[in-house]
């Protein structure tokens, strides 16, 4: 039995309770609708709910809410993380009604949805949050009967006490349970007790999905809401001279033309204040047909931007300056630039043994460069957000991942305290990282204040996949030096990108090689990136992943049994002490793959890939098995190999690892978003190549690997070793290595076509 | 400025509006029926699909102008109890990861077994490449138009 600390003291609960009963508006009232699905029809709605802490009201009926206090992209958090509160808590799941928690930061710990962290950063505090409410309710019954709480038993939301006979459901209790105070420690259910984790649940709001309700930001008005778009510049080291907001104010419907600031100048920014266009020019108007025919209408000079300074507070609240250099970049520039830099000594990140006498000595010198390009996020619903700002308070309801970065940036732009700021956290329609940055908050709430009106700002998908914060485009160069007996002797990597190098040198194959050298270099730009589905770890893993594949066939072994033989020494003899990786659960999943695979028994015609990778505190391995119809390569089927720890919802979470499967599928072939003086040269879907359903996989297997361990990230880990998959299965199909992404544009040089 | 009168979902709806706005912004501005997406304005990504006269298309390449005298039918108006057979399987296949193109998956789905009850995979392939899922539940939107087609 595990025993936790509830952190919900006396005095956030009654800080948590004193602001509900301070009128808070909880969410928006369409969320009251949230009812069960038809076959779970259960308890109807209470008369009164009682709340227990900030994640749990219970109704005098023995309803239950819960709030799940994470921002939704899609990862299936909002159906989750309550499992988590309602195992623990230990009701009846038909009998629970799921809200989206607004930002509150006085009553949840962490809102922010990102780094495949939300369960594991949740899976404390939620049990915690739901066992002290089952506490609080066992109390309750205890004083009320007047027996030992520790005879009183609870199942599906009902208490007993044997011994006396009394039985109560969790409503006829919770008035009580409300005044007791919430205790300092909680007794957690052992693992083998979970009856709701494990088992898998459907997505609480699957019926609102299927029915076009309104659920995105991009749905959302209020009475006499204004539409307003906005213009940025056309080109990264561009900035806005001038424009002519006159000639479309006559326009139909059009209501205001103006230019804008995003920050004030001078601000101190924040990791997450990524904002690409500093100034740009809002047109508002009625509706977004309007507004969209004056934005086509208007006329905007734009001159080249000067090299810029800016200052960034990183973690800690350390202040550093950083220059953002002038000028419009060309794809073939970066890639020149990046070849220059990969010839160049480089910041060494890691060295263990004697890497430069290994690869004097060596026998065989196997090297290999791999390149990718820039990456358009695209989630299918463009940057918006809503925003009504008036004299004394600001209500903003947006997609964002992580409201707790952008309350202060909203705070200093308003001249609003943070306290009359309310972050409302809408679903969004898909965020993979970019939703991270929401600057996009501070442009609809700027545009509101200046109109005085609420406002709808969107994006269209031009503005939206020309803006910046990419996956920035990276080179590594991996080599390895054999030995006269054939034996590996050493691994040298050196890799960077454009504006970060990808590397994370105590990684994997780092502590399983003698030498061992890893080195980066980064060069500055102004074309903004920021996080994308596993940053970094997307790029080293498909170079990584591919040079140990040709790495093994130059060894003569099959690419399984070479990577555990390297995970082998990493667990019996590892090379260093800092590792950032447990080489059995590494090699766990390349079994378990292996045999889901049935890997050592080969079919006729399909030709396969085997790729692994650790990153966001999980592993992964998959095979990938493709067939070529005629010229066109067909991905048959992926197997994949997860250890995540303790699975909550198995079936949405083989959703998810399906999901990053075709999304490392689609960017390892088509994925690519190319400058010409510094002007993207892709902006919508006609151009930029998304992958379809004809593309993708025919199956998809995702297995777990059973454990106890506590949780952890699920939303990226699939998604690095994909790329690798695919061109070690292309090359098994063609006799080629592909190094360049995306492979689609080498298929032509072995005659084939996606 | 002129007026129209559609034919939505049953019902016969009135919008005095600009001629050449394209039935997604009529929908989701005039009439608040925003079950139908933007997703590119161009009838790139398929996340507006409607189904017009039996068939799945683009709202928002399509001017209101044109949808006079036709009937329309969007997500809102599936089914009034969520027991389209396509919903339906969505549900038993939990398709949905961040949700937004969904609404115009299922459209197309339906306006394809409305005109081939009994699709092949190659079928399915067709009909469905319209429309991007970026979230990548290819595989389970498949499963589920197969099950549906065998409801």
């Amino acid at each position: 039995m595990t025993i936790i600390k509830t952190k919900l003291n006396r005095r956030s609960f009654l800080k948590a309770s004193a602001l509900a009963g301070g009128g808070m508006i909880l969410s928006f009232s369409w969320l009251t609708g949230c009812k069960p699905t038809a076959e779970q029809e259960a308890l109807g709605l209470p008369d009164e709910w009682f709340e227990l802490n900030s994640y749990i009201k219970i109704g005098d009926n023995g309803r239950v809410t819960l709030f799940s206090p994470n921002p939704e992209f899609g990862s299936n958090v909002k159906t989750s993380m309550p499992m988590i509160l309602a195992d623990e808590l230990d009701v009846d799941w038909s009998n629970v009604i799921v809200e989206q928690a607004d930002f509150y930061p006085e009553r949840y710990e962490r809102q922010f949805t990102g780094g495949s962290q939300g369960i594991r950063q949740g899976w404390n505090p939620l049990r915690a949050a739901g066992a002290a409410a089952r506490y609080l309710l066992v109390a309750a019954a205890a004083q009320t009967w007047e027996v030992s709480a520790d005879e009183i038993k609870t199942s599906k939301g009902i208490i007993e006490h044997k011994g006396s006979g009394k039985k109560a459901h969790y409503g006829e209790m919770a008035s009580m349970a409300a005044t007791i105070e919430v205790p300092v420690e909680v007794k957690l259910k052992d693992i083998k007790d979970f009856n709701i984790i494990g088992t898998s649940k459907k997505n609480v709001d699957i019926e609102k999905i299927i029915t076009g309700k309104p659920m995105f930001a991009m749905d959302y008005k209020q009475e006499g809401t204004l539409v307003s778009a906005i213009v940025h510049p056309p080109a990264f080291g561009m900035q806005l001279k001038t424009f002519d907001g006159e000639s479309i104010k006559s326009m139909s419907g059009i209501k205001d033309v103006f230019s804008f600031h995003v920050h004030s100048d001078g601000y101190v920014q924040n990791a997450f204040d990524t904002t690409t266009h500093q100034e740009m020019v809002a047109i508002v108007g009625n509706s977004t047909w309007e507004v969209l025919q004056a934005k086509k209408a208007l006329q905007v000079e734009w001159e080249k931007a000067p090299d810029k300074e800016i200052t960034v507070s990183g973690w800690g609240g350390n202040q550093s300056k950083v220059k953002i250099p002038s000028g419009l970049e060309n794809t073939d520039g970066h890639l020149a630039r990046m070849e220059e830099y990969s010839k160049k000594p480089a910041n060494v990140l890691r060295k263990d043994g004697n890497p430069e006498e290994a690869f004097q000595k060596a026998a065989k010198v196997l090297e290999k460069t791999y390149t990718a390009p820039y990456l358009a996020h695209n989630c299918m619903e463009p940057v918006n957000c809503y925003a009504h700002v008036t004299a004394d308070k600001a209500e903003i309801y947006g997609p964002t991942q992580a409201p707790e970065f952008i309350i202060n940036t909203l705070s200093e732009r308003l001249g609003l305290p943070k306290d009359k700021i309310q972050i409302n956290l809408a679903r969004m329609g898909g965020g993979f990282g970019q939703r991270a940055y929401s600057h996009h908050m501070v442009e609809a709430a700027v545009i509101s204040q200046k109109v005085g009106a609420p406002v709808k700002m969107m994006y269209t998908r031009e503005d939206d996949m020309t803006y910046g914060i990419y996956r920035p485009t990276y080179t590594a160069t991996y080599r390895a030096a054999i030995d006269e007996n054939g034996k590996l002797t050493a691994i040298h990597v050196k890799a960077g990108g454009i504006p970060e190098t990808p590397i994370a040198p105590n990684r994997f194959p780092a502590g399983a090689v003698e030498n061992y050298l890893a080195e980066g270099w980064d060069i500055p730009s102004n074309i903004t990136i920021g996080a994308f589905r596993a940053p970094r770890s997307n790029f080293i893993a498909s170079a990584e992943q591919s040079f140990l594949d040709e790495l093994a066939e130059e060894l003569g072994k099959d690419p399984i049994d070479f990577r555990l033989e390297l995970l082998d020494r990493a667990t019996k003899n590892p090379v260093g002490t800092n590792n950032d990786y447990d080489p059995e659960r590494y090699a766990g999943v390349l079994k378990l793959v292996r045999e889901k695979a049935n890997w050592d028994s080969p079919k006729e015609g399909v030709h396969r890939g085997v790729s692994a990778y650790f990153c966001h505190n999980s592993y992964v391995a998959e095979v990938l098995d493709l067939r070529l119809e005629g010229n066109k390569p067909v991905v048959e089927n992926v197997v994949a190999a997860v250890d995540c720890g303790i699975v909550i919802n198995p079936d949405a979470a083989s959703n998810m690892g399906e999901g990053a499967i075709v999304d490392g599928i689609g960017n390892a072939f088509f994925g690519e978003l190319p400058f010409k003086d510094g002007v993207p040269q892709k902006n919508n879907f006609n151009d930029y190549k998304m992958i379809r359903m004809s593309e993708a996989p025919k199956k998809i297997e995702v297995h777990f690997v059973k454990n106890e361990h506590a949780p952890t990230g699920l939303g990226e880990p699939l998604f690095p070793p994909v790329f690798a998959a695919v061109s070690n299965a292309l090359y098994q199909a063609t006799g080629k290595r592909f190094y360049t992404q995306p492979f689609g544009k080498e298929l032509d040089n072995v005659m084939l076509r996606m | 400025m002129a007026t129209f009168n559609l034919n939505i979902n049953g019902k016969t709806q009135s919008v005095d509006i600009d001629p050449a706005t394209p039935i997604l912004w009529v929908l989701r501005d005039h009439l608040d029926l925003v079950g139908t997406k933007y997703g590119c304005g161009i009838a790139q990504c398929g996340a507006c699909t409607i189904i017009m006269d039996g068939n799945a298309v683009r709202s928002c390449s399509i001017p209101v102008s044109a949808a006079e005298g036709t009937k329309i039918t969007t997500i809102e108006g599936l089914s009034e109890k969520v027991d389209h057979p396509v919903q339906k399987a969505w549900m038993e296949h939990d398709v949905p990861q961040c949700g937004y193109c969904q609404a115009g998956q299922i459209m197309s789905a339906v306006a394809l077994l409305e005109n081939n009850p009994n699709p092949t995979d190659e079928d399915i392939d067709n009909a469905m490449n319209g429309n991007i899922c970026r979230c990548g539940t290819y595989v389970r939107i498949k499963k589920a138009i197969k099950t549906a087609a065998n409801s």
